[in-house]
C-alpha cells in the first residue's frame, strides 16, 4: 500500500490526489497531500507513475501497513523505479512501443 | 462531434469543461445528457466513444478516475486478437471447445470481429504498439496504464463529460424505463445526478474486496443497480477463478508462472498425482497448488525462465517485478511465498444477462458492457483470462454505447423529469430501523469468509454452500433491514450491499447448479451434467428466485 509521500520531493501538483482511483490522498493547501486512506489503497502502483517528480512510494505488502523510512527508499533507488521499468518520465506515458511481451506470449504457448 | 450537456441546476457562476466540472459549491450537481455510462475501465471509454460519435451528449461518471480506474489500468493485458481472413470461424471453434458448452460461437465471432476493428482504431488514433520482427505491428496486447491513459485522452477529445471521483449510488426510473443514475462525488462531498434517456452500466465485477489490481472499485455496484431495476444476471455461479501472486501482494498476474517451479514450505517440491513436478503454475496444475495451499505455505521459483525470457519477462510484465524488487528478492533465483487470490466475477463470467445483442439488460434504456455483463457468451464456465475480457470490454462498449445513442434517439421527443424516481434500496435506504453499531467492514469480511477460502470455493460442495447460504441470508438481512450512511459513506455502505448481495447470487447459482463445469468445482457433483448444458439465471434483490435459459439462439444481429 501507499506508504510515502516525500515532502522533500513534492511539488504540491496534487496529481495523486486526482488520479488514484481509490481516491487515498487528501489534498492539503500550501503542502504534499497526505495519506487519508491508506486501507483503501489497492496497491496498483499507478500514483507513482502519474507523479513528475517520483515522490510516492507504494510498499509491496497489500494487506496492512508496512513500514519503511524516506531514507531507505532512496538509498535503494526505489522512487521512481516502477515508471522508470515503464519507460514513464516525469509523469509522462512513455515505452509501449518497446514492450516485448508478445515475445512472451509465443514462449508460453 | 457531440455537444456538451446541458445543465439545469445550479445554473449561475461555474463553466464547464470538457475535462471536469469546477465547483466550490456544495450545492448539488445536475445534469442532461442523452446517454450516460456509468464506469471508467475500458468498457465505459468504448461506450462513451461509441455515443459520442452517434452524436449523443454524454456523460461519463466513474468511481475513481478514467485512466486508473478499474482491473485493465494497472495491467498488462492480451486481446483476443484473430486478423480477418485468417481462419476466424476455426479459431473460434477451437475456443469454444474450451468453454464447457456454454458459450455462443455467434457471439464469440463478432466479438473478435468488433474487436480487432477497434483496435485497429486504436493504433489508427496512434496509439504506439510495438512491432514484431518482420515489422508488423503487434495489436494483440495493451498496456493497462498506456492504453487507458490513451483513452481518456480520446474520450475528453470526443466532447465527452467525465466526472472522475463520481460514484454513482442508484439508478432512476420513471416506471417505463431507466431515466439516469444519481450519486454522490465523493471529493467535494456533494450529490449529483445526471437525467439520460439512456444509461450503460460499466462497472466492472465484483472482486468481493479482495486485494487484487484494480479491485478496490470491482464491488458489483452495476450488478445491485441492475437488479434492482429488474434486470436479471447470469452465470454467477463461475466465481471460482483464482489467480496466484505473491504472498501478501496486489500482482494477481499468472503469466510468469508458466515458468515456475513450487515447493513445500520444508523445501520439498510440489508434485502431482503422477509424482511428476509442478512447472507450470497456469494449467491444469492449478488445481494441485490450490490443495497445496489449503495445507500450508507454498513457495515458488521462476527457474524455468531462461536468460532471454527473463529480460523479456521483466521488461513486459514490469509490474510482476515491483513486489518482488522491493522485497529483495530474485524470483528467478530465490523461493518466494505465493497465494492463490481470488477474482470473484472479474476474471470469473458472471455478470448481468444480455438480453439483446446491443447489449441491452431487457430493461428498457439499460445497457451493460464490459465485466458488469455476463461473460458466458464468449467463454462460457471457464475464465476468460485478460485476452477474451480485454476484447469483449472493446466490442461490448462499442455496441453498448450505440445501443444507447440509439434507444437515446428514439426517445428524443420524450420529456425529462417525467416523474423519475430513485430506484436503490440496501445500503441507502433501510428496510428496518437504521442501526449504528452494523460496521462495513465487519459485514465484508463476513462475506469474504464465505466465498473468499479455497476450502469454501474453489472446491466446492453442495453442504457447504448451503451452510454459507444460511450466513448470508442473515448478513443481508442485517444490510437491508438496518444499514445506512450518510454522505459520502454512502459509498461504503453501498458497496458492502453489493458486496453481499453478489455473493448470495453467487451462492445460490453455484446450488443451483448441481454438477461440475468449467471453474465451478463440485466435489459432491464430480464430472458434467448434459442436463446442465444450459444458463443459470438469477434475479431479485430481496427473494432471489433462479432461472434457466438455453444457450441463445435468437436475436443475435451483427
Amino acid at each position: 500500500m501507499i506508504e510515502i509521500v516525500s515532502a522533500s520531493r513534492c511539488i504540491e501538483c496534487d496529481i495523486c490526489v486526482k488520479v488514484c482511483p481509490a481516491n487515498v490522498f487528501d489534498a492539503v493547501p500550501d503542502s504534499a497531500p497526505v495519506i487519508a486512506r491508506q486501507d483503501d489503497c489497492q496497491t496498483c502502483y499507478l500514483c507513482e507513475i502519474y507523479c513528475p517528480v517520483d515522490a510516492l512510494y507504494v510498499a509491496h505488502r497489500a494487506e496492512g501497513h508496512f513500514p519503511i523510512t524516506e531514507a531507505e527508499v532512496e538509498e535503494r533507488n526505489l522512487f521512481g523505479s516502477y515508471a522508470r521499468a515503464l519507460g514513464w518520465k516525469r509523469g509522462k506515458a512513455g515505452g509501449t512501443e518497446h514492450d516485448p511481451t508478445h515475445r512472451i506470449r509465443v514462449a508460453a504457448v | 462531434m457531440s455537444r456538451p450537456p446541458s445543465r439545469t441546476l445550479p445554473e449561475n457562476s461555474e463553466r464547464m469543461s470538457s475535462d471536469r466540472v469546477k465547483s466550490t459549491s456544495n450545492d448539488p450537481l445536475h445534469l442532461q445528457a442523452d446517454v450516460l455510462v456509468l464506469g471508467g475501465g475500458p468498457s465505459g471509454a468504448w461506450a462513451a466513444l461509441a455515443a459520442a460519435e452517434d452524436g449523443a451528449r454524454v456523460v461519463l461518471a466513474d468511481k475513481g478516475y478514467l485512466g486508473t480506474s478499474g482491473a485493465t489500468a494497472p495491467s498488462n493485458t492480451g486481446t483476443w486478437c484473430v486478423p480477418p481472413g485468417e481462419n476466424r470461424g476455426q479459431a473460434v471453434e477451437r475456443r469454444w471447445q474450451r468453454t464447457g458448452g456454454l458459450a455462443d460461437q455467434r457471439w464469440m465471432l463478432r466479438c473478435v470481429d468488433q474487436a480487432y476493428e477497434n483496435l485497429v482504431k486504436l493504433s489508427e488514433w496512434g496509439y504506439l504498439f510495438p512491432h514484431e520482427d518482420d515489422g508488423r505491428l503487434y495489436i494483440a496486447n495493451l498496456r493497462g496504464p498506456d492504453y487507458m491513459r490513451f483513452m481518456r485522452r480520446r474520450v475528453l477529445k470526443a466532447g465527452v463529460t467525465v466526472l472522475d471521483h463520481h460514484p454513482a449510488l442508484e439508478l432512476l426510473s420513471n416506471g417505463d424505463a431507466i431515466t439516469g443514475a444519481s450519486g454522490v462525488d465523493r471529493q467535494r462531498n456533494r450529490d449529483w445526478s445526471v437525467e439520460a434517456k439512456a444509461v450503460v452500466l460499466a462497472t466492472g465485477g465484483c472482486a468481493f474486496h479482495e486485494r487484487i489490481l484494480g479491485a478496490t472499485g470491482l464491488t458489483g455496484d452495476g450488478y445491485l443497480m441492475a437488479a434492482e431495476a429488474g434486470a436479471h444476471l447470469s452465470g454467477m455461479e463461475f466465481t471460482g477463478k483464482y489467480t496466484l501472486a505473491p504472498y501478501e501482494t496486489s500482482l494477481n498476474k499468472g503469466l510468469p508462472y508458466r515458468w515456475a517451479t513450487f515447493y513445500r514450505e520444508d523445501g520439498s517440491p510440489l508434485v502431482d498425482a503422477n509424482g511428476e513436478q509442478i512447472s507450470n503454475g497456469i494449467g491444469e496444475r492449478e488445481k494441485d497448488i490450490a490443495k497445496a495451499l489449503i495445507d500450508g505455505p507454498v513457495f515458488a521459483r521462476l527457474d524455468h525462465a531462461e536468460p532471454a525470457l527473463q529480460d523479456w519477462l521483466r521488461r513486459g510484465q514490469p509490474n510482476c517485478f515491483v513486489p518482488h524488487d522491493r522485497a529483495g528478492i530474485d524470483p528467478f533465483k530465490d523461493l518466494f511465498r505465493i497465494t492463490l487470490r481470488a477474482e470473484g466475477t472479474v476474471r470469473g463470467t458472471g455478470g448481468i444477462m444480455l438480453a439483446t445483442a446491443d447489449c441491452g439488460t431487457g430493461v428498457p434504456g439499460l445497457y451493460v458492457a464490459g465485466d458488469a455483463a455476463s461473460r458466458e457468451n464468449m467463454t462460457g464456465a471457464v475464465s476468460g483470462g485478460g485476452a477474451v475480457n480485454s476484447s469483449w470490454a472493446i466490442a461490448s462498449g462499442w455496441w453498448s454505447g450505440k445501443g444507447a445513442s440509439t434507444h437515446a434517439r428514439k426517445s428524443a421527443r420524450k420529456a425529462f423529469r417525467s416523474m423519475s424516481k430513485p430506484l436503490g434500496e440496501a445500503g441507502l435506504r433501510p428496510a428496518g430501523n437504521a442501526r449504528a453499531d452494523l460496521r462495513t467492514a465487519e459485514i465484508i469480511e463476513a462475506v469474504r469468509a464465505e466465498v473468499i477460502p479455497l476450502e469454501k470455493n474453489y472446491f466446492r460442495d453442495g453442504t457447504t454452500l448451503h451452510t454459507s447460504s444460511e450466513r448470508l441470508e442473515r448478513l443481508w438481512n442485517d444490510v437491508r433491514q438496518h444499514l445506512h450512511a450518510e454522505g459520502v459513506d454512502r459509498v461504503r455502505s453501498r458497496e458492502t450491499a453489493s458486496i453481499t448481495a453478489s455473493a448470495r447470487w453467487s451462492l445460490a447459482s453455484a446450488l443451483a447448479r448441481n454438477e461440475s463445469r468449467g471453474m465451478h468445482r463440485r466435489a459432491d457433483r464430480p464430472g458434467n451434467d448434459p442436463a446442465f448444458a444450459r444458463r443459470i439465471l438469477v434475479s431479485g434483490v430481496d427473494a432471489i428466485s433462479i432461472g434457466e435459459a438455453q444457450i441463445s439462439r435468437e436475436g443475435i444481429a451483427s
